[in-house]
């Protein structure tokens, strides 16, 4: 039995990048995951760090998110340093394409009203011809599109794979196969898993779509639900696109990462033909060259969502020092957790500007 | 290496690189380059290491090369046809249909 | 949407041809869908043409090819409705059909089906040696193949390995007069003391027809002098950009030879994609060493209307596979409604006699033939993952960083993310992740398997008809 100054319960990206930032502010520190197959959004994360529709509506998001992308490359060269993975980051800015000239109106219009909610992200319109000299293959069907330059995108699982490791390289105890039965509290945390115990003055719940059963042994709630997404994946291909977009993406390995389907299904991660196919259709017309690119994997996950869409994290009120966090832009959001929530974690106290993401917000009735 | 058998059927002939190729009719691409004494049916994408089938039956996907054009396919699986164009495959896959060029001339023809 | 087949069968193979014929007697409505161009599945490959084409290795290849020619025969003729070249991608479990997606000439389509008869066969199992990778090296099936779909042999040609076919083949290339340079069996030390108690179970039925095959296959190999060097290990082969030499140990000692050609064969294991895929419940093997899918005795697997039968659910060979097919056919009858349970047992029980016939003799050759254990547990610097180029050390290092099975090696080192689908490395990263973490096989359990089961462009997915 060991005691530890913080137990974060989840292994994926964001407990993994909670656990290694406080791990890197020389906290001992154990992360507790699930075995070989659990539902692990991680593994079917698409990979964005995106900045530029994150947050419409609730101005803290959007900033949270901003900050993130600022801190990605101290993130990068951080993890690259210590643990020789090289993730993939390229931030050279991302598109989303418009397939029509309505899409391309609610474009214009959501970076305008998120322009007055939150400051610029720096995001604008393109027209054609610069998104033909941008994307040389672009598709007919694409009429235009939204260019952010703070957008960009890493390897998901290299990101994993680092901050797992990362951990390790500071001192801290990655602890695979563990499925948390409870959590007791008297001034600490005893975290029980079968006949193991683990003790810690903080715990984080990272757990993903665990979380909503682990949040109330420690009085906080984390209503997360699963949305389901399915991600088509080509064999490696020469390059080819040079930017991040929302539908579409060339991993550093080569490969071409397409989806954007949204289902909610619960927990089902069967993939379906339809909207594989769609999938296959919407970025053909973005990208005609894929054509004769091999399909390798389709890939179903489940996306951690809550009812907003916008992370949880927040302070238990009843049992100080158990966090909550959560969101579905476990790679976006990494550099923010990392590098800004573990430090305000081990510090014992949430900043102001994470108020807005007490989960509290939802049990305000609506209007 | 390998060599044909007293063999009746059609004789077909099939481009490989520019080199006219001799193939039986009925058998599968991998079967009539190996026949021909070819080595190396690609590079990889990731070391661009010599590889060639080692199934024959559609499981390795180590027998991948282009023909006509499209990148990826099994040979093993595909029938040599008259007048055929097979190239061998290096690296990633160019959607392109610039294939990079093979220039690495070990595994060449025997 | 289109008319629901009473059953669709994938491979037609002995088992996919045999389950076709007893389904089409009984008037069901029966697609095959099968990847090669003509019918037989791997063992009887080419069988049709050859018998056409190339009359005397037709006759050399010998009596057991030529029923693959008999049974092709009666397939073709049997009414059911048989699409070559057909490769299916997916299967989609359903409450009332289930579907099954295939391509055929670049395009791809629905069909559905009350049954689903996966009869998809088996593959070789992987044999991770120094040197596995390099032009050159192949399997003893693909040599078959070559010989059997195109008349081609090798000229300097080892063959290395443990099983029946190890010894088949090399009768086959002599037969066919291109005699190998050598055979090196790898059957380990104590495999033959450990099979003798199985061996008087291994005298009933058609067992004593085997043995006497087997025996006459290396009393064939004795009489021509290809030299046979016995208790082989260590192998590696050797070679910059293809495989010149072989180097091995042969009781101990270490010996080299040249080869331009080495066949390396330790045995077939079930093909899992499909019915992993399919999400069958798989269990472990441990004589063999492989998973299979569990089945029931009538070839049901653990999802409702899908069934296995063949070398797919269990290795038995060919005519054991027929058996399989016919019992399975008997069970979809009975699916269908043409048959009810009385009927389905009249059908089946010959074919149940006829099964435990030719399986007598499996517990002995699964125990003489069990994989060594190098085969397992390759050396550091081998590549396991030939497609993604993943050695069996970072793979270990990936245990030893917490990976706790092959789902997490396969995220972290992308072992299974490439062409072939994990298709090659599965069965090794599930050994190597078993043994790093000391825990069994069926523990550490194997790669989830994601459609496609094999590629399709992204054109043709985006062009798939969903009628």
């Amino acid at each position: 039995m060991r005691t530890y100054d913080l137990i974060v319960i989840g292994g994926g990206l964001v407990g993994g990048a909670v656990a290694w930032g406080a791990a890197r502010l020389g906290a001992s520190v154990a992360l507790l995951d699930e075995g070989d197959v659990a539902f692990r959004a991680a593994r079917g994360n698409f990979g964005l760090v995106w900045v530029q529709s994150k947050g419409a509506g609730m101005p803290p998001y959007a900033h949270w998110t901003r900050r993130s992308a600022e801190l990605w490359p101290e993130l990068a060269g951080s993890l690259a340093e210590a643990t020789g993975v090289d993730v993939g980051l390229r931030q050279n800015g991302g598109l989303a394409f418009c397939f029509s000239e309505a899409e391309y109106q609610a474009r214009e219009d959501l970076i305008a009203r998120m322009h007055n909610e939150s400051g610029g992200s720096g995001a604008r319109m393109i027209g054609r011809a610069e998104l033909r000299a941008m994307v040389p293959g672009i598709g007919d069907g694409v009429v235009g599109a939204a260019f952010c330059p703070a957008d960009g995108h890493a390897n998901p699982l290299k990101l994993l794979r680092s901050l797992q490791s990362g951990l390790a390289g500071f001192g801290g105890d990655y602890l695979p196969g563990r499925t948390v039965d409870a959590i007791d509290y008297d001034g600490g945390f005893t975290v029980r898993v079968g006949a193991e115990r683990f003790l810690a003055k903080r715990v984080v719940i990272a757990a993903g779509l665990g979380s909503r059963r682990l949040a109330p042994m420690v009085g906080l709630s984390m209503p997360v639900s699963p949305l389901k997404g399915q991600i088509v994946v080509t064999e490696r291909l020469a390059p080819l696109l040079d930017y991040a977009t929302h539908v579409i993406r060339q991993t550093d390995e080569g490969s071409v990462m397409m989806g954007d389907s949204q289902e909610d299904v619960g927990f089902d991660i069967r993939t379906t033909t339809p909207i594989m196919r769609d999938i296959a259709a919407r970025n053909l017309a973005a990208l005609p060259a894929l054509r004769d690119a091999n399909v390798v994997r389709v890939w179903a996950a489940l996306r951690v969502m809550t009812p907003d869409g916008c992370p949880i994290y927040e302070q238990s009120a009843t049992h100080p020092g158990a966090f909550s966090a959560t969101c579905h832009s476990g790679v976006t959001l990494a550099g923010a957790h990392a590098l800004a929530l573990a430090p305000a974690v081990m510090a014992g106290a949430l900043p102001a500007s994470l108020a807005a993401f007490n989960a509290g917000r939802f049990d305000v009735p609506q209007a | 290496m390998f060599r044909r058998l007293e063999d009746p059927r059609a004789e077909i002939e099939f481009d490989f690189e520019g080199r006219p190729v001799t193939a039986r009719e009925g058998e599968s691409v991998a079967a009539a380059l190996l026949a021909a004494g070819l080595r190396g049916f690609r590079a990889t994408a990731i070391s661009g290491a010599s590889r060639a089938p080692w199934c024959m039956m559609g499981v390795c996907f180590d027998c991948l090369m282009e023909i006509d054009g499209v990148a990826s396919r099994q040979a093993c699986m595909v029938t040599v046809t008259r007048g055929m164009h097979v190239r061998r495959q290096r690296g990633a896959k160019a959607l392109d249909g610039a294939a990079a060029p093979f220039d690495d001339e070990e595994g060449d023809f025997a | 949407m289109s008319a629901v087949f009473d059953a669709v069968i994938i491979g037609a193979g002995p088992a996919g041809m045999a389950a076709a014929i007893t389904l089409a007697d009984h008037d069901a409505r029966v697609l095959v869908l099968d990847e090669q161009a003509g019918p037989g599945g791997q063992i009887y490959r080419g069988v049709e043409e050859m018998s056409l084409t190339m009359p005397e290795l037709f006759a050399a290849l010998g009596p057991d090819y030529a029923h693959g020619d008999e049974l092709a025969a009666r397939f073709r003729n049997c009414g059911a409705e048989y699409r070559a070249r057909a490769m299916v991608w997916q299967v989609i479990p359903g409450e009332e059909a289930h579907e099954v997606w295939v391509s055929q000439g670049g395009r791809s389509s629905r069909v559905l089906a009350r049954s689903v008869l996966v009869a998809t066969g088996a593959m070789e199992r992987p044999v991770p040696v120094p040197g596995w990778t390099l032009p050159g090296a192949m399997t003893a099936g693909a040599i078959q193949v070559l010989l059997k779909s195109a008349g081609v042999v090798a000229e300097d040609l080892v063959i290395a390995g443990a099983g029946p076919l190890v010894y088949l083949l090399a009768a086959q290339c002599l037969a066919a007069g291109a005699r190998p340079m050598a055979v090196l069996d790898t059957t380990p030390r104590g495999n033959l003391t450990a099979a003798l108690p199985l061996l008087p179970g291994a005298l009933r039925g058609k067992g004593p027809g085997y043995l006497a095959k087997g025996i006459g296959l290396k009393l064939a190999l004795r009489r021509e002098g290809v030299p046979v060097f016995s208790f082989v290990t260590d192998i590696a082969l050797k070679g910059t950009s293809e495989v010149t030499d072989i180097a091995f140990k042969s009781r101990g000692r270490p010996l080299w030879l040249s080869a331009g050609v080495v066949a390396l064969h330790e045995g077939v294991i079930p093909a899992q994609q499909m019915t992993r895929a399919l999400g069958c419940a798989h269990e472990w093997d441990d004589v063999q060493r492989c998973f299979r899918p569990r089945t029931d005795g009538f070839g049901n697997s653990s999802v409702e209307g899908v069934l296995v039968a063949g070398d797919g659910g269990g290795i038995g060979g060919a005519r054991a596979a027929e058996h399989e097919g016919r019992i399975a056919a008997a069970e979809m009858l009975r699916r269908a409604g043409k048959l009810d349970d009385a009927a389905r047992d009249r059908l089946a029980a010959p074919e149940r006699r006829g099964l435990a016939q030719h399986l007598a003799i499996r517990p002995f050759l699964d125990r003489l033939y069990a994989p060594p254990a190098w085969v397992r547990a390759p050396a550091d610097e081998v590549m396991i993952c030939r497609c993604e180029e993943v050695t069996a050390g970072a793979i270990r290092a990936a245990a030893s960083a917490g990976a706790q099975g092959p789902n997490q090696a396969k995220s972290f080192l992308r072992t299974g993310m490439g062409a072939c689908q994990g298709r090659m490395c599965g069965p090794v990263v599930s050994e190597i992740m078993a043994a790093a973490h000391g825990i069994s096989v069926e523990q550490a359990g194997y790669y989830r398997i994601r459609p496609p089961l094999k590629p399709i462009t992204v054109g043709e997915l985006a062009e798939a008809e969903l009628d």
